[in-house]
């Protein structure tokens, strides 16, 4: 079974490259469990649109510079 | 794994366990007698009683056990809920026209109740099931 969402992420680049954010600290700032967090890192699930919004928000970019939506081959 | 992930697990292991002892005590109760005439009301309203303590003993064990860093329950925790729900609806839905079916065709009560406590069982399996691959595979 492949992964269930085509969209793809950056969260584990970004989280580095802000002092090695870890998992847990990502949760707690967007108010989800780490469980979560790792869900969505390994393309698990599909976050809504407004926790997008707010781990974009928490890394200071745009939607765009942490999920991505590749065209079909 | 979270809190409630190792909730649904706890669960799974209840129903299947208190279902297999329900078994166990009416097979053990019929002993050459027909199924129909086997005093099916008590064990299972006791069954029922203990796997509701079951389940929340079982989650308070597992907790102290292994505890969750996080108790909380989250947006995904829902999503995966809703669609162990949905899951487990489904199935309801085709499991209950067994008890529908056997109180039309007038069976005895036994047979019915059964099939009712059979169709439940199986809606907690499917449902929980459901739950435990979201959480596994992802949604």
């Amino acid at each position: 079974m492949g992964k269930p969402t085509k969209v793809l992420n950056s969260i584990r680049a970004l989280r580095f490259a802000h002092g090695e954010m870890t998992q847990a600290e990502l949760a707690a700032e967007v108010g989800v469990t780490r469980q979560t967090i790792i869900a969505i890192e390994q393309g698990r699930y599909s976050p809504s649109l407004e926790m997008a919004f707010e781990i974009a928000r928490v890394f200071n970019v745009t939607l765009d510079e942490v999920f991505q939506y590749p065209a079909e081959a | 794994m979270s809190n409630e992930e190792k909730g649904a697990w706890v669960y799974l292991v209840v129903v299947l366990g208190t279902y297999g002892a329900y078994l166990a005590v009416i097979l053990g109760r019929a002993g050459g007698v027909p199924l129909a005439r086997v005093a099916y009301v008590a064990p299972m309203l006791w069954i029922i009683g203990i796997s509701i303590v079951l389940t929340t003993v079982g989650r308070v064990v597992v907790e102290i056990a292994k505890p969750s860093g996080d108790r909380r329950s989250d947006v995904r925790d829902k999503d995966v809920h809703r669609f162990g729900g949905y899951v487990g609806g489904m199935v309801l839905a085709v499991a209950m026209a067994v008890p529908f079916g056997l109180a039309m065709a007038k069976a005895d009560p036994f047979w019915i109740a059964n099939a009712m406590y059979a169709a439940f069982v199986v809606w907690a399996l499917a449902s929980t099931l459901g739950r435990l691959v979201a959480y596994r595979r992802g949604l």
